[in-house]
């Protein structure tokens, strides 16, 4: 543990976190780069250089700059903003297993997302925008079913979001059941959450959205970690437990509702990149900044096999970032038990 | 012996209470499961088609249909909401399912891999495949809770469990996505559904149902110690290890032939578990026997209930459990205090 100090503001700082984001950041942009560089239609590095730079082949510029380039971006802002949302619900939640989805969000913006295609035929932009709708009415609902005298414990909420979440999951179920096969095969497709097609006009707006939402999770961190020792302890060390609760659920909803609206709901992202950013980190708080930079390494990563282990088919980025983090995380979890026996 | 304390007898007098109500609520809904249909029959005529069966049409709709639909419903309801029960108690963990063990990720992998590669369909197909998938998922992740023979710790086994469903979602949704039959036959499976299910699949889970019952009931008492945590538990005599493994295989069969009989059934382990807590207390003795009686006339509700949702076809009863008991839940939860 160290302080960094500039002029009168001075941080603490554990040098292990530190070394963890710096790697997972390191990894990102080297992804990234190999991203934006290498694919199938630029044969050299050189080339996709040139065309970054506005040189050469006009068609090898156009796959650069307006394809891998906002891709890769989109999935490192998708992938904070899920690191991010699922660090701040599993210290509201007090539990590993407490993600987005536990307030219903994720289930509610499938419900309308999969009501836009199913009912509606809807476009791509009207999906997102379903989804969006959907999602954050079911966050909406959950919050004010969950609270009770002016306030909201974690425990009540994740209960909560939990029946909400089961009626809702049944309402998609039903959706799939009762409508044709197409129609059905458009969802299923959304669900599996995916990247492809981002354009620049959806990167723009979605990162700067996300970066004052991961600056705003980042100040959150602190008074989050002092609420896990519980509201009376936190409240002595001059922090409004429930205003702290309802900014970090707000700011955690719009994180998540961010992600899906772009990608649809990736699955697991949430869920395992602050358990995965906590054993590496063994930071005993809830670790945004390096949950933040390990859902980014994790779904840009995914984002690279999904396009290339099949090529030219392209599997949607939710089907592996669950396969991928699934097998990390077991191997994780194997390498923990050796560890502690040695 | 001296009077009992008034909390202790008003809360032994609300047990009674509601083990009572529990009995006649599943009277009820088997009443209601055996003559509520497309074709209704009247109660008099069903209880003649049971004692004094002739060949009429009646008699061979009760007989040959609606009993043992309605006995396969009381077995998968109390097979889900026992092994919810035993799940929860064993991570210690409110939120835990029996689905958080793999064993619907499982199954499902099983099945829609199964259509993809050979095309073949029907209940029949499904039923070893997915309880084959659903043992070979479970007993994964125990293996992963235990590797290099570290005890199974609740949060482990929880986490090893939601890496191991993750995974072999992933593979569902490449499949179903690559191919179009499989997934939809995929999508009606995976909505849960008792219909077209007559005596011989009630017959083939049957004894895997009645053993996991049993191995439930017996790890019941350790897993009450073990609440206090691993140590203090074995202080008190239960072993951690033999308990974890045991209630693990009483987990997987009950929901391994759960989910190979009627498809992936959510919502029952998890919320009627949760709701006995509510009503008895976390006594582990209690919340068993309760949930053992109140899964099933949910399952039995939310299937009959089905049966005349939307006129002409049937809706499927993992949809129905979901839609009728979240809204009791959430009122429920927002009432009392839960013990979590």
């Amino acid at each position: 543990m160290s302080v960094a100090r500039l002029g009168r503001l001075s941080v603490r700082v554990r040098r292990r976190s530190v070394a963890v984001v710096a790697v997972l950041l390191a990894v990102t942009a080297a992804v990234g780069v190999a991203a934006v560089l290498s694919g199938e239609y630029t044969s050299t590095p050189a080339q996709a250089l040139d065309a970054l730079l506005g040189r050469g082949d006009v068609l090898a510029q156009v796959f650069v700059r307006e394809v891998r380039l906002p891709r890769a971006l989109a999935a490192v802002v998708v992938g904070a903003a899920l690191g991010a949302s699922g660090a701040i619900f599993q210290a509201i939640s007090g539990n590993p297993l407490g993600s987005p989805d536990i307030i219903g969000f994720t289930v509610g913006a499938a419900t309308g997302a999969v009501t836009t295609i199913v009912l509606f035929g809807g476009t791509p932009a009207q999906v997102a925008v379903g989804a969006l709708a959907g999602g954050s009415a079911t966050a909406a609902l959950v919050y004010l079913l969950a609270r009770r005298d002016g306030g909201v414990a974690g425990p009540r909420l994740v209960l909560v979001g939990v029946g909400v979440g089961a009626v809702l999951s049944a309402v998609n179920s039903l959706l799939l059941v009762r409508s044709s096969l197409a129609a059905a095969q458009t969802a299923a497709v959304w669900l599996a959450g995916s990247l492809n097609a981002m354009s620049w006009a959806t990167v723009t707006v979605a990162g700067s959205a996300g970066v004052l939402l991961c600056v705003l999770a980042t100040l959150l961190s602190r008074p989050l970690g002092l609420l896990v020792m519980g509201d009376e302890l936190a409240g002595g060390l001059g922090i409004r437990p429930q205003g702290v609760r309802a900014a970090s659920i707000g700011v955690g909803v719009a994180l998540v509702s961010l992600a899906t609206a772009i990608a649809g709901p990736i699955a697991f992202v949430a869920l395992a990149a602050p358990q995965l950013a906590r054993r590496l980190t063994r930071s005993p708080g809830p670790a945004v900044t390096a949950s933040m930079a390990m859902g980014a390494a994790l779904v840009l990563c995914c984002d690279q096999v999904a396009q290339r282990l099949f090529a030219p088919v392209q599997l949607p980025v939710g089907v592996v970032t669950g396969s991928l983090g699934g097998a990390y995380m077991i191997w994780l979890l194997t390498r923990e038990v050796r560890q502690r026996r040695r | 012996m001296t009077a009992a304390p008034p909390r202790a007898r008003s809360r032994r007098r609300r047990r009674a209470l509601v083990m009572l109500a529990a009995f006649g609520l599943l009277a009820v809904a088997v009443a209601a499961s055996l003559s509520v249909g497309s074709r209704p029959v009247p109660l008099d005529e069903v209880w003649r088609a049971l004692a004094d069966p002739d060949g009429s049409v009646a008699t061979s709709i009760v007989r040959g249909q609606r009993l043992p639909r309605t006995l396969l419903a009381l077995e998968v309801g109390a097979a889900l909401g026992v092994a919810g029960a035993v799940m929860q108690a064993l991570t210690r963990n409110p939120l835990a399912d029996p689905g958080i063990l793999g064993v619907n990720a499982g199954a499902s992998l099983a099945v829609v891999a199964a259509v993809a590669l050979s095309g073949f369909v029907g209940i029949w197909f499904y039923l070893w495949f997915a309880f084959a998938g659903a043992a070979i998922a479970a007993v994964a992740v125990y293996l992963l809770g235990t590797v290099a023979g570290a005890f199974a710790t609740p949060a482990r086994l929880a986490l090893g469990g939601v890496a191991v469903s993750a995974a072999a979602g992933s593979l569902v949704q490449t499949v179903i996505l690559t191919d179009q039959r499989a997934f939809n036959e995929f999508r009606f499976w995976a909505a849960g559904s008792l219909e077209g299910r007559r005596w011989g699949i009630l017959l083939a889970v049957t004894p895997f149902v009645v053993v996991g019952l049993l191995l439930a009931a017996a790890v019941a008492p350790a897993l009450n110690a073990l609440a206090l945590g691993a140590d203090a538990g074995a202080a008190l005599g239960a072993r951690p290890r033999l308990t974890a493994g045991g209630a693990m295989a009483a987990v997987t069969l009950l929901c391994g032939a759960a989910t190979a009989a009627a498809g992936p059934i959510g919502f029952v382990g998890l919320g009627v578990p949760l709701l006995a807590r509510a009503l008895v207390g976390p006594d582990q003795r209690w919340v068993g026997p309760v949930t053992l009686l109140y899964a099933p006339v949910l399952v039995l509700l939310a299937d009959v209930a089905g049966r005349r949702f939307v006129p002409g076809a049937e809706v499927q009863v993992g949809i129905v459990t979901a839609v009728v008991g979240g809204p009791v839940f959430v009122a429920i939860v927002r009432r009392r205090r839960v013990a979590t």
